[in-house]
């Protein structure tokens, strides 16, 4: 998909700028792209590498698993057909902490782990479980309470006040998590 | 508002140093060790950064979306919003960086302090990459059947999309 997509988007400028001429245009545009990746790379450099230290403070303090431990009761009501103390909803709650905290590496084995635990109690292997599909509508609207590369990218290009959006993105976090399980809830019990 | 955002990150630092310093970890050689790591994730997605950036110049500089879409700028401008925003929240559910090259292009345009460059700040930052984390999750356990999980998450996407506009709308 993603090879489908980027192909198109060359392709497609490409021609199009041909089309209508723009050929010195069009030389800038290749030439000067680099330049602009490499900007936008040494924009987020600083604040990822700087995030990461203070990440890795939390993680191995037990920070983390305590923000897990508190979620626990709340998540636990979303996925009824996991028993309380499951690997699996350990795992989810894991997965959900790591992601709101932005330590997105960290995030995706737990969120596998819960994959192959909730995979053990399917009934049928090739097909997704009610469980999984809530697991994955929570994990898609991305509960990251601080979003590091809009804030570096913000801050790069001169914004008067980079964290700003912090306050937005979560309440739209919040309206994108509340459809995607209401809308998860509808489907489950229509079939039943 | 404003008071209450510049707050969370200071609060947070503080947290989670305190917190750390506490519970007795290294906190300095943690740090030092989590700063390597970052590093390395830098050097890991600056291919994929050049990529996009690359392929998305091309694309939004070529004025396509102008052309095509010509018909619709009465409608965008009244809702004071650029074009580019349509290609971001395309590309938001399929893949980050993409999203985040259509971000920065429009920062380089607009202004982080726009409207659009914040719309575009609140969507890259109230959403994840749908398809790409249902492929990778469902494609470790080898289900090829996914029933509804696709559509609601995409549904939520969209819903994050239309609520980061009303939000934004409103509070700045």
């Amino acid at each position: 998909m993603i090879n489908k997509i980027w192909g198109f988007f060359i392709i497609v400028g490409i021609i199009f700028m041909l089309i209508f001429g723009r050929v010195t245009e069009l030389n800038d545009t290749i030439l000067t792209s680099a330049t602009s990746g490499v900007n936008m790379i040494l924009d987020l450099l600083p604040i990822i590498v700087l995030w990461s230290g203070i990440m890795k403070i939390a993680e191995k303090s037990g920070l983390l698993n305590s923000i897990g431990n508190f979620m626990k009761p709340v998540l636990s009501k979303l996925f009824p057909s996991l028993k309380k103390d499951s690997k699996a909803l350990g795992y989810i709650t894991s997965n959900i902490a790591a992601n709101a905290m932005g330590l997105g590496s960290a995030a995706t084995p737990f969120g596998l782990k819960a994959m192959e635990e909730m995979q053990k109690e399917n009934k049928n292997k090739d097909t997704a479980s009610d469980a999984m599909i809530t697991f994955l509508v929570l994990n898609t609207s991305g509960v990251t309470i601080i979003p590091t590369t809009v804030i570096a990218l913000r801050m790069m290009h001169g914004s008067s006040n980079p964290e700003e959006i912090i306050i937005t993105a979560i309440l739209a976090t919040i309206a994108a998590s509340f459809a995607g399980l209401t809308l998860d809830y509808i489907r489950r019990r229509k079939r039943k | 508002m404003s008071y209450l955002s510049k707050m969370i990150i200071p609060l947070f630092v503080l947290f989670v140093i305190f917190y750390g310093y506490k519970k007795k970890v290294l906190i300095y050689d943690s740090f030092l060790e989590g700063a390597k790591e970052g590093l390395i994730t830098v050097f890991n997605i600056f291919p994929s950064i050049l990529a996009m950036v690359f392929a998305i110049n091309i694309f939004l500089n070529s004025n396509i979306l102008e052309t095509i879409f010509g018909v619709l700028t009465p409608i965008l401008d009244k809702l004071s919003l650029p074009i580019n925003i349509l290609p971001m929240a395309f590309v938001r559910p399929i893949s980050g960086t993409a999203s985040l090259a259509i971000m920065n292009e429009i920062f380089v345009n607009f202004g982080p302090d726009s409207f659009v460059g914040r719309l575009a700040s609140t969507i890259q930052g109230c959403t994840d990459t749908t398809i790409y984390v249902l492929a990778l999750y469902f494609g470790s356990i080898k289900i090829n059947k996914t029933r509804y999980a696709l559509s609601t998450g995409l549904f939520a996407d969209l819903i994050g999309i239309i609520a980061s506009f009303i939000i934004v709308s409103l509070i700045f």
